[in-house]
């Protein structure tokens, strides 16, 4: 029964405890994380379930000519071996394996017949009843192939590059020529050039893929399954195997790292899938650190860049190509060179981009897909311009500052790259550098300090959620967005509590479950800003409905004011003129006798208002590093990076971000690289000892500054997002720290002391 | 090419059968159980397939990364590189006997206090091993400590904030 008759409480006013939004809270799945309760998607015990082990073809490319299953099939625990023979026939157009993200070309399918199009490709798939027996099952199944010549050398397809199409979502083609880039280089006073390359990267996130399908009663499936993004995966898996929405959930509350590695779906879904429906019996199939090599990875690229300036140290010309690998089958594309064209303020610019096929799968966005590869090439280069020109590399970028993107002809919606500069500089101590190289030494060590910078998209993808709040005062928020570290949980848990003004405790948020509102995928650094809207949205609506109710309960002091008229802080709805006349938010359902209020609702970009603007967040970093005279052991031992991406929801988690990042910076600049044998196709260093990135003894000092930036454009809350931004700049300027330090200017990553002896 | 080939004779062959399970008791968080293994189950595939404690993760199975971290008798080891039939008899302690959500150890509020993860996979195995490294009483300085946890690789890189939760229970400890 409604009872309108409670009087509401009157409380003191004061400064409000629920605003939560840009402090350092802590995450608040913290708990579940340090004490192992977080379950990820290998985790989920199920009753009755079996082991997949997946086998990989130890050729390039060829065909399979037999599968001995027979003595194997024998094994005691051995269930079943998948694999093209008997595969049932599935869904034949290529649109259906497409998923959200997939690049121009046809998508790979696993075990669709007997063809081999890269090494390690599964062909095959051993289901027992432990995952020993599984194991073991699959390293003695007999296969056999004929092979083919096949080319994965990048280096030999030089002059057989050609522009790619514009399959992907998100890949713009580089904008055509402007000014007279030729002559203008050609009559430039100082000029470089210079060719930049990178090897392969794989992203290599803790956890390795893993799917558990919970194969229920009555034929339909739960999938846990590793992604960054479930939706992505359910229209994946039902356009395959024909099922409807309701017969397939993908759930992903925790995910173990991603960097981009979960943005498609995976092979192990798609086996785990198949495997669960063709037995009727759960099954799980977890990927080996091995096979985390077989799928996606930053490409190997080779970049070449051409500088001059005028006499007073402006850019005269600007040419930046690029050229990298993607497979036969898909067409990759990221933006690599774009950045070039509007970074700096420069006239006469030329931007090439092309793809060389090989018979590799097809590479994968990588934390800040194009942009970390790309910004590499151009910040070293502009080192190298400086130097030439005689210039501090500092001062050579300050003279050197768009004011608005050239690329787009547009203003930028808001731009601190400035006082990133002058920020970062200050804290670092820039101005007691000397700038000739090798001109800094401590005994042995040869100090050598190094900046760069970058550039990176504000964007914002359309999302909804769903707000839940009870008669006892507990609000629950629901998104199927992800978390994969990037503080997803906290961040959501802080825009709905300072919106309802709710202690945090009250407010509980969840996600990664087709059965929630779809949110995008968990990647592009749009999360915050998308999820984010999303949430504050569905929350302001809740508060809408409590302000109604508020105002039948009996002398409530809210009567005949709107929603502007009124706050929400400390649990209570205030009346902005007077806030001591308040009513407690927990004493308004039970007062009304409603047990719940249940609100959806969606956000999405405001294209009238982000049309007139070019949107980026930026970045600049400053870095020391000490090189063994003898030894050429290089060591990173201060990194400053301040960065500017508009608002910063958790300086805590969004800090931790961008640590991580740097951590990627030198990952990129001084170990990792997947080397691949050309003889075998094969990437021989796929596993953790040999594939290297950092530890805890290869990071020292990082200091992250957060330049303050507005931006009422990019979105309503003002964020530009945190996750790849603070990666951009580092490798290069550990690179242009090393030219410093020991005068050897290094053009191919990772710098390993070979180069440096 | 024969991948694997396990018929080198030319005629049929049958595949040596798989292990049979035996019962194995180990004592985990300082309770016996009683369990089904074959001899070839790793410690790790016992925690988190036979005896669903995943909290100890898999990050390589070959003793490359650290995710797998536990403590058998106070010690640290990385349980993807020991058979469970070997630790019978032992003390294994794993992340869940360290803590629970409302009863964290120093060590785990520590780590979120100094926000010492983020996709939080490899957190287990780091905490495990800071308290193992605690238990060894070697590592006071912050070059000592960074050495001595670089067994545990953290992909998202959250080595800033481990180093500074295991450095302030490690100096709590020593002014104890
Ligand atoms: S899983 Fe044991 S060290 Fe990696
Ligand atoms: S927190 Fe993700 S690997 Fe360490």
């Amino acid at each position: 029964m409604s009872d309108l008759t409670t009087t509401p409480r009157l409380v003191e006013a004061g400064t409000s405890n629920t605003s939560y939004i840009g402090k350092p809270t802590s995450r608040v799945e913290g708990p579940a994380k340090v004490t192992g309760t977080a379950k990820y998607s290998a985790e989920f015990n199920v009753p009755g379930l079996l082991y997949g082990y997946v086998v990989t073809s130890p050729i390039t490319k060829g065909r399979i000519t037999k599968i001995n299953s027979a003595p194997v099939l024998a094994l005691e625990g051995v269930v079943q071996i998948f694999s093209h023979e008997n595969v049932p026939s599935l869904a034949w157009f290529d649109r259906n394996y497409k998923d959200d993200v997939a690049p121009g070309g046809s998508p790979f399918r696993p075990l669709h017949d007997a063809e081999i199009k890269f090494n390690m490709q599964p062909v095959a798939l051993v289901v027992a009843d432990s995952f020993e027996v599984a194991r073991y099952a699959a390293s003695v199944l007999e296969i056999e192939y004929e092979q083919e010549k096949f080319d994965t050398n990048i280096d030999l397809k030089r002059d057989e590059g050609h522009k790619p199409g514009s399959g992907k979502t998100g890949f713009m083609p580089p904008p055509p020529p402007r000014g007279n880039p030729n002559d203008a280089l050609k009559n430039a006073t100082h000029r470089i050039e210079g060719e930049y390359i990178h090897g392969a990267q794989h992203h290599n996130p803790m956890e390795m893929f893993a799917t558990t399908v919970e194969y229920h009663q009555d034929g339909k499936i739960t999938a846990y399954d590793k992604t960054q993004g479930v939706y992505n995966v359910q229209q994946y898996i039902t356009k395959i195997f024909g099922l409807s929405k309701d017969e397939a959930r993908v759930v992903n509350h925790y995910m173990g790292g991603g960097f981009g590695s979960g943005l498609r779906p995976q092979y192990q879904v798609f086996l785990a899938v198949l495997a669960a429906l063709e037995l009727k019996q759960s099954v799980r199939v977890s990927l080996t650190r091995q096979q985390m090599f077989s799928f996606g990875h930053r490409p190997h690229t080779l970049q070449y860049l051409k500088m001059g300036t005028n006499p007073d140290g402006t850019l005269a010309a600007l040419h930046h190509h690029a050229l990298h690998e993607t497979s036969k089958f898909e067409e990759y594309t990221e933006n690599v060179v774009n950045w070039s064209g509007m970074l700096y303020q420069c006239e006469n610019v030329n931007l090439g981009y092309q793809v060389a096929e090989l018979d590799v799968y097809t590479p994968l966005d990588m934390r800040a897909p194009g942009a970390a590869t790309g910004s590499f090439a151009l910040e070293v280069a502009m080192d190298e311009m400086a130097y030439a020109a005689g210039l501090d590399p500092l001062d050579f970028r300050i003279r050197n500052y768009a004011e608005q993107d050239q690329n787009m002809k547009k203003p930028f919606s808001s731009k601190k790259l400035r006082e990133c500069y002058h920020e970062g500089a200050a804290k670092f101590g820039w101005d007691k550098r000397t700038p000739e190289p090798r001109s800094m030494r401590e005994g042995n060590q040869l100090i050598g300090w190094g900046m760069a910078g970058g550039v990176w998209d504000a964007s914002m993808q359309k999302a909804a959620a769903k707000a839940i709040f009870t008669a006892d005062g507990k609000l629950e928020v629901l998104s199927a967005a992800g978390e994969n570290g990037t503080g997803t949980y906290t961040i959501m848990t802080q825009i709905a509590a300072e919106t309802l003004g709710l202690p945090l405790e009250a407010v509980t948020f969840k996600l990664g479950d087709t059965n929630m509102p779809e949110a995008p995928l968990q990647g592009g650094s749009w999360t915050a800003a998308s999820v984010g809207s999303a949430v504050k949205n569905v929350c302001t609506e809740v508060g809408e409905k409590l302000l109604k109710l508020a105002q039948k309960m009996k002398g409530s002091p809210l009567k005949g004011a709107s929603i502007d008229d009124v706050h929400f802080a400390d649990g209570q709805i205030r009346l902005n003129t007077n806030p001591s006349e308040a009513v407690v938010i927990r004493d308004i359902l039970p007062a009304s006798g409603e047990e719940k209020l249940e609100v959806e609702s969606s956000a999405m970009p405001n294209m009238i208002k982000q049309q007139p603007y070019s949107m980026h967040s930026h970045n600049a970093v400053f870095v020391e590093v000490k090189v063994d005279e003898d030894l050429g052991t290089v060591h990173v031992t201060r990194v400053v990076n301040a960065v500017a991406a508009g608002r910063i929801l958790n300086t805590k988690t969004a800090r931790s971000q961008v640590l991580g990042s740097v951590v990627w910076g030198i990952s990129m600049a001084l170990m990792e690289e997947t080397v691949m044998d050309h003889t075998f196709g094969r990437y021989m260093n796929h596993n953790y000892a040999e594939y290297h990135v950092p530890v805890n003894a290869d990071i020292h000092d990082i200091d992250v500054v957060f330049v303050e930036e507005e931006d009422d454009k990019v979105n309503p809350l003002g964020v530009k997002g945190i996750g790849e931004v603070g990666m951009l700049g580092v490798a290069a300027a550990i690179t242009n720290a090393v030219y410093h330090a020991t005068g050897k200017r290094v053009r191919e990553l990772p710098i390993y002391m070979d180069k440096l002896l | 090419m024969i991948q694997q080939p396990t018929n080198t004779s030319g005629g049929a062959t049958s595949l040596p059968a798989p292990p049979s399970a035996g019962s194995v008791t180990l004592t985990i968080n300082g309770v016996q159980r009683h369990m089904q293994l074959a001899p070839w189950t790793t410690l790790l595939d016992a925690l988190r397939e036979y005896a669903d404690l995943t909290g100890t993760k898999k990050g390589c199975d070959h003793g490359q990364c650290g995710s797998c971290t536990v403590l058998v008798n106070g010690k640290r080891i990385n349980s993807c590189l020991t058979l469970a039939v070997m630790q019978e008899g032992n003390e294994i302690t794993t992340i869940e006997g360290l803590g629970q959500p409302e009863n964290l150890s120093p060590l785990q509020q520590a780590f979120i206090d100094h926000d010492a993860f983020q996709c939080g996979y490899c957190t287990p195995g780091q905490i495990c091993s800071a308290q193992g490294l605690i238990n060894e009483g070697r590592a006071h300085t912050e070059d000592e400590i960074r050495e001595l946890m670089s067994g545990n690789i953290c992909r998202c890189g959250a080595y800033v904030g481990i180093l500074a939760a295991v450095k302030e229970v490690v100096d709590k400890q020593s002014s104890k």
